[in-house]
């Protein structure tokens, strides 16, 4: 851990902040992706069941 | 291939596709090689002490917020002029990922800004040009959410894009021409003489360059999606549900 004296608060709040945004950003993507896929999979599951 | 194929949708999901796991992994490499750079293997700086750590989180999110609103000005252009759906898509994709790093340069700045200038805030040109892109960022979010016809939303967002776009500029040439305010002046420059010193520099270059291959892979997984919505949606009004 490198010596951050009196700045210790504004570096290691930083660094918190942007890797907790960068990990939520990360986890709402892949989860909104994740249920459209599964959501229009199914859509054309029924729509291909329509059809025959 | 021309650039404009890729306006095709299902061209676009088979590349972007292919190329998703590959940015994953170098955006990932690069962005972790940067940070840990930058966090343990870089020293002091002469006035601001140990705080010059904020530069290599700062000034990247800083760089994405702007650059991503220039993105999504050409895009809306292109969806204005040429009529590409995925354009749209793409603009409407990347404005929550500018939106959070419009709020991280923020936040860092004001981090930043407490022990050096005394103040986490000041209503200065620069910052206060900075604001006002994240406000824009959240009117065309707004905007999207707020239009039930697609087509027309996309119109409305990308004038709001092109008009925004002036803030964006604002705040990229601010810190070189608005000299007053806390805010410092441009970190990064082509002359040696003013640029930061070498041992920030490389590390730095690497953390921007990990922000663009995050946010590269973060576009392509929302586009993708904006495009498996619209469709989804193209399904539910024609009776599927």
């Amino acid at each position: 851990m490198p010596e951050l004296g009196k700045y210790a608060f504004a570096v290691l709040s930083s660094y918190a902040v942007t890797l907790i945004g960068i990990a939520v950003l990360i986890a709402i993507t892949l989860w909104r992706a994740r249920k459209v896929r599964r959501d229009l999979a199914r859509a054309e599951t029924m729509m291909r069941r329509r059809h025959e | 291939m021309s650039l404009w194929e890729l306006a095709n949708p299902t061209l676009f999901m088979r590349l972007s596709g292919r190329m998703l796991p590959v940015l994953w992994v170098l955006a990932a490499a690069t962005l972790a090689t940067g940070l840990i750079w930058g966090f343990f293997g870089t020293p002091e700086e002469a006035r601001q002490g140990a705080s010059v750590k904020i530069l290599f989180i700062h000034v990247p999110a800083a760089m994405m917020a702007i650059n991503i609103y220039a993105m999504m000005f050409v895009t809306s252009l292109v969806w204005l002029i040429r009529r590409h759906h995925v354009s749209a898509l793409a603009a409407r994709a990347a404005a929550p990922v500018g939106a959070t790093m419009t709020v991280l340069a923020l936040l860092t700045g004001a981090f930043w800004g407490q022990p050096i200038w005394g103040a986490p805030w000041d209503w200065d040109p620069r910052l206060t040009s900075f604001f006002i892109l994240f406000l824009f960022y959240l009117g065309y979010i707004a905007l999207w959410a707020a239009i039930e016809d697609p087509d027309k939303a996309a119109d409305l967002t990308s004038v709001l894009a092109l008009v925004g776009s002036v803030f964006a500029l604002l705040s990229r040439y601010a810190v070189n021409f608005w000299n007053q305010g806390l805010h410092q002046d441009a970190t990064l420059s082509l002359d040696s003489r003013t640029n930061i010193d070498n041992a920030f520099w490389v590390p730095l270059l690497i953390c921007i360059a990990g922000y663009f291959l995050l946010f590269l892979a973060l576009l392509l997984v929302r586009t993708r999606t904006e495009i498996r919505a619209r469709r989804l949606r193209a399904l539910m009004l024609s009776g599927v549900h």
